[in-house]
Protein backbone atom coordinates (compact mmCIF):
# COMPACT_ATOMS: atom_id res chain seq x y z
CA UNK A 1 0.00 0.00 0.00
CA UNK A 2 1.41 3.04 -0.97
CA UNK A 3 0.51 5.89 1.80
CA UNK A 4 1.25 8.70 -0.31
CA UNK A 5 -2.06 10.67 -1.13
CA UNK A 6 -0.74 12.04 -4.67
CA UNK A 7 -0.44 8.26 -6.01
CA UNK A 8 -3.16 7.12 -5.03
CA UNK A 9 -5.89 6.66 -8.08
CA UNK A 10 -2.18 6.22 -10.44
CA UNK A 11 -1.21 3.34 -12.80
CA UNK A 12 1.47 2.05 -10.15
CA UNK A 13 4.98 2.60 -10.98
CA UNK A 14 6.23 -0.43 -9.79
CA UNK A 15 3.98 -2.67 -12.26
CA UNK A 16 3.49 0.49 -15.13
CA UNK A 17 6.95 2.27 -14.89
CA UNK A 18 7.64 5.66 -14.29
CA UNK A 19 5.31 8.22 -15.85
CA UNK A 20 6.49 9.34 -19.44
CA UNK A 21 6.64 13.43 -19.52
CA UNK A 22 7.13 13.72 -23.09
CA UNK A 23 4.20 12.44 -24.13
CA UNK A 24 2.14 15.20 -22.62
CA UNK A 25 4.19 18.51 -23.78
CA UNK A 26 2.83 20.37 -26.17
CA UNK A 27 5.60 20.63 -28.18
CA UNK A 28 8.72 17.92 -29.15
CA UNK A 29 10.51 21.12 -29.72
CA UNK A 30 11.23 24.45 -28.22
CA UNK A 31 9.32 27.55 -29.58
CA UNK A 32 11.15 29.23 -32.30
CA UNK A 33 11.05 32.63 -33.34
CA UNK A 34 11.67 33.96 -36.89
CA UNK A 35 15.53 35.49 -36.82
CA UNK A 36 15.87 36.05 -40.29
CA UNK A 37 13.12 36.22 -43.60
CA UNK A 38 14.00 32.99 -45.66
CA UNK A 39 11.47 33.32 -49.22
CA UNK A 40 11.46 37.03 -49.60
CA UNK A 41 9.76 39.71 -51.93
CA UNK A 42 11.79 42.77 -53.09
CA UNK A 43 10.14 46.28 -53.36
CA UNK A 44 6.76 47.61 -53.43
CA UNK A 45 6.00 51.09 -55.17
CA UNK A 46 3.01 53.44 -54.59
CA UNK A 47 1.54 56.63 -55.30
CA UNK A 48 -1.05 59.22 -54.51
CA UNK A 49 -2.75 61.08 -57.60
CA UNK A 50 -5.99 63.06 -57.57
CA UNK A 51 -8.84 60.05 -57.76
CA UNK A 52 -6.62 57.67 -55.36
CA UNK A 53 -3.64 55.28 -55.47
CA UNK A 54 -1.59 52.98 -57.64
CA UNK A 55 0.30 50.53 -56.02
CA UNK A 56 2.99 47.91 -58.23
CA UNK A 57 4.95 44.80 -56.88
CA UNK A 58 7.03 42.21 -59.12
CA UNK A 59 5.58 38.67 -59.37
CA UNK A 60 8.86 36.78 -58.05
CA UNK A 61 9.63 34.99 -54.35
CA UNK A 62 13.10 34.20 -54.02
CA UNK A 63 14.79 31.96 -52.08
CA UNK A 64 17.94 33.72 -51.26
CA UNK A 65 19.51 35.26 -54.33
CA UNK A 66 17.68 32.54 -56.34
CA UNK A 67 14.75 33.38 -58.45
CA UNK A 68 12.60 30.75 -56.68
CA UNK A 69 9.00 31.25 -57.28
CA UNK A 70 7.87 33.19 -60.37
CA UNK A 71 5.01 33.99 -60.03
CA UNK A 72 3.76 35.15 -56.80
CA UNK A 73 0.98 37.83 -56.55
CA UNK A 74 2.37 40.73 -53.74
CA UNK A 75 -0.59 43.03 -53.63
CA UNK A 76 -3.70 41.89 -52.06
CA UNK A 77 -6.82 43.72 -51.95
CA UNK A 78 -8.93 44.37 -48.74
CA UNK A 79 -12.46 43.99 -48.66
CA UNK A 80 -12.78 45.98 -52.28
CA UNK A 81 -11.71 49.32 -50.97
CA UNK A 82 -7.41 49.30 -50.09
CA UNK A 83 -4.76 47.66 -51.21
CA UNK A 84 -2.11 46.13 -49.24
CA UNK A 85 1.44 45.78 -51.16
CA UNK A 86 3.97 42.77 -49.09
CA UNK A 87 7.76 43.43 -49.06
CA UNK A 88 10.05 40.84 -47.05
CA UNK A 89 9.07 37.51 -45.74
CA UNK A 90 6.27 35.56 -48.48
CA UNK A 91 4.93 33.00 -45.46
CA UNK A 92 4.58 35.73 -43.24
CA UNK A 93 2.54 37.70 -45.92
CA UNK A 94 0.45 34.52 -46.16
CA UNK A 95 -0.09 34.18 -42.46
CA UNK A 96 -1.59 37.94 -42.31
CA UNK A 97 -3.40 37.46 -45.77
CA UNK A 98 -5.07 35.00 -44.44
CA UNK A 99 -5.40 37.02 -41.17
CA UNK A 100 -7.34 40.25 -42.76
CA UNK A 101 -8.62 37.70 -45.21
CA UNK A 102 -11.19 36.03 -42.27
CA UNK A 103 -11.08 39.50 -40.61
CA UNK A 104 -13.01 40.91 -43.67
CA UNK A 105 -15.13 38.12 -43.81
CA UNK A 106 -16.51 38.49 -40.57
CA UNK A 107 -16.93 42.17 -41.22
CA UNK A 108 -19.00 41.41 -44.26
CA UNK A 109 -21.60 39.54 -42.04
CA UNK A 110 -24.46 41.63 -40.06
CA UNK A 111 -24.06 45.37 -40.02
CA UNK A 112 -21.61 46.71 -41.93
CA UNK A 113 -18.93 48.81 -40.77
CA UNK A 114 -16.19 48.60 -43.17
CA UNK A 115 -12.72 48.92 -42.48
CA UNK A 116 -11.24 51.61 -44.45
CA UNK A 117 -7.49 51.89 -45.21
CA UNK A 118 -6.43 54.23 -42.54
CA UNK A 119 -8.24 51.72 -40.34
CA UNK A 120 -6.41 48.90 -41.59
CA UNK A 121 -2.79 50.35 -41.28
CA UNK A 122 -3.82 51.40 -37.69
CA UNK A 123 -4.77 47.57 -37.11
CA UNK A 124 -1.75 46.77 -38.98
CA UNK A 125 0.69 48.88 -37.08
CA UNK A 126 -0.80 47.40 -34.06
CA UNK A 127 -0.37 43.85 -35.03
CA UNK A 128 3.28 43.97 -36.42
CA UNK A 129 4.48 45.64 -32.86
CA UNK A 130 2.68 42.75 -30.94
CA UNK A 131 4.32 41.08 -32.21
CA UNK A 132 7.58 42.45 -32.51
CA UNK A 133 7.08 42.74 -28.35
CA UNK A 134 7.50 38.99 -28.52
CA UNK A 135 10.34 38.75 -30.15
CA UNK A 136 8.73 37.12 -32.90
CA UNK A 137 8.19 39.64 -35.67
CA UNK A 138 6.47 39.10 -38.80
CA UNK A 139 9.21 40.30 -41.63
CA UNK A 140 7.70 42.43 -43.72
CA UNK A 141 7.01 46.39 -44.57
CA UNK A 142 3.75 46.50 -45.52
CA UNK A 143 2.53 49.47 -48.01
CA UNK A 144 -1.38 50.10 -47.16
CA UNK A 145 -3.14 52.15 -49.83
CA UNK A 146 -6.81 53.25 -50.07
CA UNK A 147 -9.33 55.76 -48.53
CA UNK A 148 -9.46 57.53 -45.12
CA UNK A 149 -12.24 58.56 -43.00
CA UNK A 150 -12.58 61.87 -45.09
CA UNK A 151 -12.62 59.73 -48.40
CA UNK A 152 -9.14 61.53 -49.36
CA UNK A 153 -6.73 59.10 -50.64
CA UNK A 154 -4.79 57.31 -48.19
CA UNK A 155 -0.91 55.69 -48.40
CA UNK A 156 0.97 54.53 -45.46
CA UNK A 157 4.01 52.02 -44.39
CA UNK A 158 3.95 49.71 -41.36
CA UNK A 159 6.86 48.18 -41.28
CA UNK A 160 8.43 44.67 -38.67
CA UNK A 161 9.06 46.76 -35.86
CA UNK A 162 5.67 48.74 -35.97
CA UNK A 163 7.24 51.99 -37.11
CA UNK A 164 4.84 53.56 -39.54
CA UNK A 165 5.08 56.85 -41.72
CA UNK A 166 3.39 58.23 -44.72
CA UNK A 167 3.63 59.94 -47.62
CA UNK A 168 2.71 60.81 -51.48
CA UNK A 169 5.13 58.58 -52.64
CA UNK A 170 6.48 55.30 -50.91
CA UNK A 171 7.91 52.63 -51.87
CA UNK A 172 10.19 49.28 -49.74
CA UNK A 173 13.31 48.22 -49.94
CA UNK A 174 15.38 48.86 -52.99
CA UNK A 175 12.81 50.71 -54.25
CA UNK A 176 13.26 53.38 -51.35
CA UNK A 177 16.50 53.72 -52.74
CA UNK A 178 15.84 53.66 -56.52
CA UNK A 179 12.37 54.68 -57.07
CA UNK A 180 11.30 57.10 -54.65
CA UNK A 181 13.79 59.87 -56.04
CA UNK A 182 11.60 59.37 -59.43
CA UNK A 183 8.28 59.29 -57.94
CA UNK A 184 9.28 62.42 -55.61
CA UNK A 185 10.68 64.22 -58.47
CA UNK A 186 6.81 64.55 -59.84
CA UNK A 187 4.90 64.36 -56.51
CA UNK A 188 6.51 65.99 -53.88
CA UNK A 189 3.61 67.32 -52.03
CA UNK A 190 0.60 66.40 -51.29
CA UNK A 191 -0.59 69.19 -53.48
CA UNK A 192 1.60 68.03 -56.40
CA UNK A 193 0.11 64.60 -55.79
CA UNK A 194 -3.42 65.62 -55.94
CA UNK A 195 -2.45 67.27 -59.36
CA UNK A 196 -1.15 63.87 -60.84
CA UNK A 197 -4.54 62.00 -63.29
CA UNK A 198 -4.51 58.52 -62.86
CA UNK A 199 -2.62 58.17 -66.40
CA UNK A 200 -0.14 60.36 -65.13
CA UNK A 201 0.52 58.27 -61.72
CA UNK A 202 0.60 55.10 -63.37
CA UNK A 203 3.11 55.98 -66.35
CA UNK A 204 5.28 57.39 -63.21
CA UNK A 205 4.87 53.97 -61.16
CA UNK A 206 5.76 51.93 -64.66
CA UNK A 207 8.86 53.78 -64.82
CA UNK A 208 10.06 52.84 -61.53
CA UNK A 209 9.48 49.07 -62.09
CA UNK A 210 11.70 49.37 -65.12
CA UNK A 211 14.24 51.26 -62.94
CA UNK A 212 14.08 48.48 -60.18
CA UNK A 213 14.38 46.00 -62.61
CA UNK A 214 17.61 46.85 -64.22
CA UNK A 215 19.11 47.61 -61.36
CA UNK A 216 17.45 45.47 -58.24
CA UNK A 217 18.75 42.05 -59.07
CA UNK A 218 15.81 40.22 -56.97
CA UNK A 219 13.55 41.58 -59.46
CA UNK A 220 11.35 40.30 -62.46
CA UNK A 221 9.93 41.90 -65.16
CA UNK A 222 6.63 40.49 -64.41
CA UNK A 223 4.35 43.06 -61.89
CA UNK A 224 0.97 43.62 -60.69
CA UNK A 225 -0.32 46.50 -60.92
CA UNK A 226 -3.29 47.82 -58.55
CA UNK A 227 -5.24 51.03 -58.80
CA UNK A 228 -7.62 52.11 -56.30
CA UNK A 229 -10.17 54.42 -56.67
CA UNK A 230 -13.34 56.03 -54.60
CA UNK A 231 -16.38 53.36 -55.08
CA UNK A 232 -18.86 55.77 -56.74
CA UNK A 233 -22.47 55.12 -55.97
CA UNK A 234 -23.40 52.72 -58.41
CA UNK A 235 -22.24 48.86 -58.39
CA UNK A 236 -19.22 48.13 -60.10
CA UNK A 237 -17.58 51.88 -60.29
CA UNK A 238 -14.38 51.92 -58.59
CA UNK A 239 -13.04 50.20 -56.16
CA UNK A 240 -9.52 47.95 -56.83
CA UNK A 241 -8.11 47.01 -59.71
CA UNK A 242 -5.14 44.68 -60.06
CA UNK A 243 -3.55 43.86 -63.34
CA UNK A 244 -0.68 41.87 -64.67
CA UNK A 245 1.85 43.64 -66.65
CA UNK A 246 5.33 42.68 -68.04
CA UNK A 247 7.87 45.38 -68.69
CA UNK A 248 8.65 47.04 -72.22
CA UNK A 249 10.80 48.52 -74.29
CA UNK A 250 13.98 47.53 -72.48
CA UNK A 251 17.87 47.43 -73.80
CA UNK A 252 19.83 45.94 -72.48
CA UNK A 253 23.05 46.05 -75.25
CA UNK A 254 24.93 47.38 -72.15
CA UNK A 255 25.06 43.53 -70.44
CA UNK A 256 27.70 42.88 -73.81
CA UNK A 257 30.26 44.90 -72.59
CA UNK A 258 29.45 43.33 -68.51
CA UNK A 259 32.28 41.13 -68.00
CA UNK A 260 33.07 39.10 -64.51
CA UNK A 261 30.16 37.30 -63.58
CA UNK A 262 28.34 33.96 -64.42
CA UNK A 263 30.21 31.09 -66.47
CA UNK A 264 31.91 33.98 -68.61
CA UNK A 265 35.55 32.88 -69.57
CA UNK A 266 36.37 36.59 -70.22
CA UNK B 1 -42.72 30.39 8.79
CA UNK B 2 -41.61 33.65 7.64
CA UNK B 3 -37.90 33.48 6.88
CA UNK B 4 -36.47 35.48 4.11
CA UNK B 5 -35.75 32.90 1.83
CA UNK B 6 -33.51 35.37 -0.58
CA UNK B 7 -30.56 35.87 1.66
CA UNK B 8 -28.78 33.32 1.93
CA UNK B 9 -26.55 33.98 -0.75
CA UNK B 10 -25.17 37.07 -2.51
CA UNK B 11 -25.93 35.92 -6.07
CA UNK B 12 -29.59 35.70 -5.67
CA UNK B 13 -31.92 38.81 -6.04
CA UNK B 14 -35.34 38.93 -4.31
CA UNK B 15 -38.45 39.51 -6.21
CA UNK B 16 -38.08 43.46 -5.44
CA UNK B 17 -34.45 43.56 -7.38
CA UNK B 18 -32.52 43.53 -3.57
CA UNK B 19 -29.30 41.72 -2.37
CA UNK B 20 -30.09 41.10 0.82
CA UNK B 21 -26.34 39.18 1.73
CA UNK B 22 -25.19 43.08 0.72
CA UNK B 23 -27.64 44.88 2.48
CA UNK B 24 -26.73 42.46 5.69
CA UNK B 25 -23.30 43.62 5.01
CA UNK B 26 -23.83 47.08 5.06
CA UNK B 27 -24.81 46.17 8.79
CA UNK B 28 -21.46 45.15 9.74
CA UNK B 29 -20.54 48.61 9.41
CA UNK B 30 -22.63 49.61 12.61
CA UNK B 31 -20.60 47.05 13.92
CA UNK B 32 -17.57 48.64 14.10
CA UNK B 33 -16.47 51.94 16.61
CA UNK B 34 -17.34 55.53 15.23
CA UNK B 35 -15.07 57.83 13.05
CA UNK B 36 -15.74 60.83 12.05
CA UNK B 37 -15.03 62.64 8.47
CA UNK B 38 -15.97 65.85 7.90
CA UNK B 39 -15.79 68.95 4.89
CA UNK B 40 -17.01 71.99 4.31
CA UNK B 41 -19.81 71.30 1.60
CA UNK B 42 -20.58 73.13 -1.52
CA UNK B 43 -24.21 71.28 -1.17
CA UNK B 44 -25.27 69.38 1.80
CA UNK B 45 -27.02 67.17 -0.19
CA UNK B 46 -27.99 66.25 -3.73
CA UNK B 47 -30.01 63.75 -6.03
CA UNK B 48 -27.86 60.28 -7.63
CA UNK B 49 -26.26 61.36 -11.31
CA UNK B 50 -27.15 58.95 -13.33
CA UNK B 51 -26.41 60.46 -17.16
CA UNK B 52 -22.22 59.45 -17.71
CA UNK B 53 -20.06 59.73 -20.66
CA UNK B 54 -18.59 56.40 -22.12
CA UNK B 55 -16.70 58.50 -24.88
CA UNK B 56 -16.15 61.16 -27.19
CA UNK B 57 -19.57 59.30 -29.31
CA UNK B 58 -21.43 57.38 -26.41
CA UNK B 59 -22.67 58.24 -23.37
CA UNK B 60 -25.64 55.91 -20.59
CA UNK B 61 -28.23 56.55 -18.59
CA UNK B 62 -28.16 54.71 -15.89
CA UNK B 63 -31.13 52.66 -13.59
CA UNK B 64 -30.58 50.11 -10.66
CA UNK B 65 -27.81 48.88 -9.03
CA UNK B 66 -25.55 52.28 -9.40
CA UNK B 67 -22.24 50.04 -8.43
CA UNK B 68 -23.11 47.63 -11.00
CA UNK B 69 -23.16 50.39 -13.21
CA UNK B 70 -19.74 52.07 -12.91
CA UNK B 71 -18.87 48.27 -13.41
CA UNK B 72 -19.90 48.03 -16.66
CA UNK B 73 -19.64 52.01 -17.87
CA UNK B 74 -16.08 50.92 -16.53
CA UNK B 75 -15.89 48.17 -19.01
CA UNK B 76 -17.93 50.31 -21.49
CA UNK B 77 -14.91 52.78 -21.48
CA UNK B 78 -12.27 50.60 -21.69
CA UNK B 79 -13.31 48.50 -24.20
CA UNK B 80 -14.28 51.92 -26.17
CA UNK B 81 -10.44 52.85 -25.78
CA UNK B 82 -9.22 50.33 -27.13
CA UNK B 83 -10.82 50.15 -30.51
CA UNK B 84 -10.08 53.53 -30.85
CA UNK B 85 -6.35 52.42 -30.01
CA UNK B 86 -6.32 49.74 -32.62
CA UNK B 87 -8.62 50.98 -35.35
CA UNK B 88 -8.44 54.82 -35.14
CA UNK B 89 -11.94 55.50 -35.16
CA UNK B 90 -15.22 55.24 -32.78
CA UNK B 91 -16.43 52.26 -31.53
CA UNK B 92 -19.85 51.51 -33.68
CA UNK B 93 -22.48 51.53 -31.17
CA UNK B 94 -24.14 48.16 -32.31
CA UNK B 95 -20.32 46.54 -31.73
CA UNK B 96 -20.39 48.17 -28.15
CA UNK B 97 -23.77 46.95 -27.56
CA UNK B 98 -23.30 43.81 -29.09
CA UNK B 99 -20.12 43.58 -26.29
CA UNK B 100 -22.12 44.85 -23.44
CA UNK B 101 -25.04 42.27 -23.98
CA UNK B 102 -22.31 39.32 -24.23
CA UNK B 103 -20.89 40.10 -20.74
CA UNK B 104 -24.21 40.64 -19.03
CA UNK B 105 -25.98 37.43 -20.59
CA UNK B 106 -22.84 35.13 -19.43
CA UNK B 107 -23.70 36.00 -15.94
CA UNK B 108 -27.01 34.62 -16.34
CA UNK B 109 -25.70 30.97 -17.47
CA UNK B 110 -22.70 30.93 -15.03
CA UNK B 111 -22.85 29.02 -11.39
CA UNK B 112 -21.71 31.33 -8.76
CA UNK B 113 -22.55 34.74 -10.84
CA UNK B 114 -25.19 36.83 -10.76
CA UNK B 115 -27.14 39.18 -13.20
CA UNK B 116 -26.09 43.23 -13.03
CA UNK B 117 -28.92 44.65 -11.36
CA UNK B 118 -28.44 47.51 -13.88
CA UNK B 119 -30.41 48.96 -17.05
CA UNK B 120 -28.82 51.02 -19.15
CA UNK B 121 -29.82 53.39 -22.19
CA UNK B 122 -27.06 53.70 -24.59
CA UNK B 123 -26.99 57.28 -26.76
CA UNK B 124 -24.43 57.54 -29.14
CA UNK B 125 -23.71 58.48 -32.98
CA UNK B 126 -20.71 56.69 -35.29
CA UNK B 127 -20.65 56.19 -39.16
CA UNK B 128 -24.43 54.73 -39.52
CA UNK B 129 -25.55 57.77 -37.79
CA UNK B 130 -27.48 58.39 -34.50
CA UNK B 131 -28.75 55.22 -32.00
CA UNK B 132 -30.39 54.33 -28.84
CA UNK B 133 -29.81 51.00 -27.39
CA UNK B 134 -31.90 49.77 -24.44
CA UNK B 135 -29.92 47.38 -22.58
CA UNK B 136 -31.33 44.89 -19.71
CA UNK B 137 -29.55 42.43 -16.94
CA UNK B 138 -30.97 40.10 -19.59
CA UNK B 139 -28.41 40.54 -21.56
CA UNK B 140 -30.59 42.01 -24.04
CA UNK B 141 -29.07 44.84 -26.14
CA UNK B 142 -31.76 46.28 -28.99
CA UNK B 143 -32.10 49.39 -30.70
CA UNK B 144 -34.49 51.71 -30.12
CA UNK B 145 -36.10 54.93 -31.25
CA UNK B 146 -37.39 55.94 -27.80
CA UNK B 147 -37.12 54.68 -24.47
CA UNK B 148 -37.53 55.11 -21.13
CA UNK B 149 -36.25 52.40 -18.12
CA UNK B 150 -36.76 52.80 -14.32
CA UNK B 151 -39.50 52.99 -11.65
CA UNK B 152 -42.89 54.38 -13.16
CA UNK B 153 -41.02 54.95 -16.71
CA UNK B 154 -44.30 53.07 -18.27
CA UNK B 155 -45.66 56.56 -18.23
CA UNK B 156 -42.55 57.45 -20.16
CA UNK B 157 -42.84 55.22 -22.66
CA UNK B 158 -46.25 55.95 -23.12
CA UNK B 159 -45.48 59.16 -23.79
CA UNK B 160 -42.55 58.19 -26.20
CA UNK B 161 -45.00 55.86 -28.51
CA UNK B 162 -47.93 58.55 -28.41
CA UNK B 163 -45.59 61.00 -30.18
CA UNK B 164 -43.03 58.61 -31.86
CA UNK B 165 -43.81 59.25 -35.29
CA UNK B 166 -42.71 63.43 -34.41
CA UNK B 167 -38.77 62.12 -33.70
CA UNK B 168 -37.10 61.59 -36.92
CA UNK B 169 -38.05 65.64 -38.21
CA UNK B 170 -37.46 66.78 -34.30
CA UNK B 171 -34.85 69.66 -33.96
CA UNK B 172 -32.26 69.34 -31.35
CA UNK B 173 -34.08 71.67 -29.04
CA UNK B 174 -37.50 69.76 -29.70
CA UNK B 175 -36.03 66.39 -29.51
CA UNK B 176 -35.05 67.81 -25.62
CA UNK B 177 -38.69 69.01 -25.24
CA UNK B 178 -40.24 65.62 -26.28
CA UNK B 179 -37.83 64.21 -23.83
CA UNK B 180 -38.43 66.19 -20.58
CA UNK B 181 -42.20 65.82 -21.48
CA UNK B 182 -41.69 62.36 -21.17
CA UNK B 183 -39.86 62.33 -18.19
CA UNK B 184 -42.45 64.52 -16.94
CA UNK B 185 -45.08 61.96 -17.44
CA UNK B 186 -42.94 59.47 -15.23
CA UNK B 187 -43.21 61.76 -12.05
CA UNK B 188 -45.67 60.93 -9.15
CA UNK B 189 -47.80 63.24 -7.50
CA UNK B 190 -46.48 66.84 -6.20
CA UNK B 191 -43.22 66.33 -7.72
CA UNK B 192 -41.32 68.42 -10.52
CA UNK B 193 -38.73 68.49 -12.80
CA UNK B 194 -36.03 70.89 -11.41
CA UNK B 195 -32.64 72.09 -11.95
CA UNK B 196 -31.61 69.97 -9.31
CA UNK B 197 -33.02 66.73 -10.27
CA UNK B 198 -33.00 66.95 -13.68
CA UNK B 199 -30.23 66.57 -15.93
CA UNK B 200 -29.90 65.92 -20.10
CA UNK B 201 -27.11 64.14 -21.97
CA UNK B 202 -26.99 65.35 -25.48
CA UNK B 203 -24.85 63.54 -28.34
CA UNK B 204 -25.05 64.14 -31.66
CA UNK B 205 -23.78 64.73 -35.12
CA UNK B 206 -23.57 68.87 -36.65
CA UNK B 207 -22.28 70.17 -39.86
CA UNK B 208 -18.87 71.44 -40.03
CA UNK B 209 -18.79 74.86 -41.51
CA UNK B 210 -15.39 74.42 -42.91
CA UNK B 211 -15.43 71.03 -44.33
CA UNK B 212 -19.34 70.64 -44.93
CA UNK B 213 -18.96 67.44 -43.52
CA UNK B 214 -20.85 66.14 -40.43
CA UNK B 215 -18.82 65.58 -36.90
CA UNK B 216 -19.40 64.57 -33.43
CA UNK B 217 -20.66 66.85 -30.77
CA UNK B 218 -19.37 65.04 -27.94
CA UNK B 219 -21.87 63.47 -25.53
CA UNK B 220 -22.95 66.30 -22.54
CA UNK B 221 -24.53 65.93 -19.81
CA UNK B 222 -26.07 69.12 -19.26
CA UNK B 223 -27.24 70.03 -15.56
CA UNK B 224 -28.11 72.73 -12.73
CA UNK B 225 -28.18 76.20 -14.56
CA UNK B 226 -27.59 74.45 -18.35
CA UNK B 227 -31.16 73.08 -18.31
CA UNK B 228 -33.35 75.87 -16.53
CA UNK B 229 -34.28 77.23 -20.06
CA UNK B 230 -35.74 73.69 -20.88
CA UNK B 231 -37.32 72.93 -18.14
CA UNK B 232 -39.14 76.19 -17.77
CA UNK B 233 -40.11 75.20 -21.44
CA UNK B 234 -41.89 72.38 -20.10
CA UNK B 235 -43.18 73.66 -17.32
CA UNK B 236 -47.10 73.31 -17.13
CA UNK B 237 -49.34 75.55 -19.19
CA UNK B 238 -46.49 76.70 -21.55
CA UNK B 239 -45.82 76.03 -25.19
CA UNK B 240 -42.72 75.69 -27.16
CA UNK B 241 -42.84 76.22 -30.52
CA UNK B 242 -40.14 78.93 -30.02
CA UNK B 243 -37.55 76.49 -30.78
CA UNK B 244 -34.57 76.63 -33.28
CA UNK B 245 -33.63 73.73 -35.84
CA UNK B 246 -30.87 72.41 -35.39
CA UNK B 247 -28.49 69.26 -37.16
CA UNK B 248 -29.76 65.82 -36.47
CA UNK B 249 -29.53 64.86 -32.62
CA UNK B 250 -29.14 61.69 -30.48
CA UNK B 251 -30.46 62.93 -26.81
CA UNK B 252 -30.96 60.81 -23.82
CA UNK B 253 -32.73 62.12 -20.61
CA UNK B 254 -33.17 60.65 -17.35
CA UNK B 255 -32.81 61.88 -13.69
CA UNK B 256 -36.15 62.42 -12.17
CA UNK B 257 -36.20 62.11 -8.24
CA UNK B 258 -36.65 58.85 -7.34
CA UNK B 259 -38.84 57.96 -4.29
CA UNK B 260 -36.98 58.12 -0.72
CA UNK B 261 -34.16 55.29 -1.01
CA UNK B 262 -34.64 51.70 0.37
CA UNK B 263 -38.06 51.44 -0.16
CA UNK B 264 -38.95 48.71 -2.93
CA UNK B 265 -39.04 49.39 -6.14
CA UNK B 266 -42.41 49.73 -7.86
CA UNK B 267 -42.66 46.81 -10.34
CA UNK B 268 -44.24 48.05 -13.63
CA UNK B 269 -45.31 46.28 -16.47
Amino acid sequence: MDHRPQNWGRPRDDIYGGYDVSYMAPNAEPNTHTQSPVVTGTSVVALKYKDGVIMAADNLASYGSLARFPSVQRLMPFADTSVLGFSGDVSDMQYISRHLTSLSIDEAYGVQDPLNAANLHRYLSKLLYSRRSKFDPLWNNILIAGFDSDDKPFLASADLLGTTYSSPSLASGYGSMLAQPIMRKYASTEEDAAKLTKEQAIKIVKECMKVLFYRDARSLDKYSLAVVTRKSGEEGGGGVQITQEKLEGMSWKFADRIKGYGTQTV
Amino acid sequence: MFRNNYDNDSVTFSPQGRIFQVEYAGEAVKQGSVVVGIRNAEELSSYQKKLFAIDEHVGIAIAGLTSDARVLSNFMKTQSMQHTMVYGRHMPLHQLASLLGEKAQLNTQHYGKRPYGVGLLVAGVDDKGTHLYEFQPSGMAEEMVAFAIGARSQMARTYLERNIEKFADCGREELVMHGLKALKESLVQDKELTVDNTSVGVVGLVKDDSTGRTKVEPFKVHDGRDVKDWIDAVSDDKDDDDDDDDDEEEETTTSAAPAAGGDSMEVDS
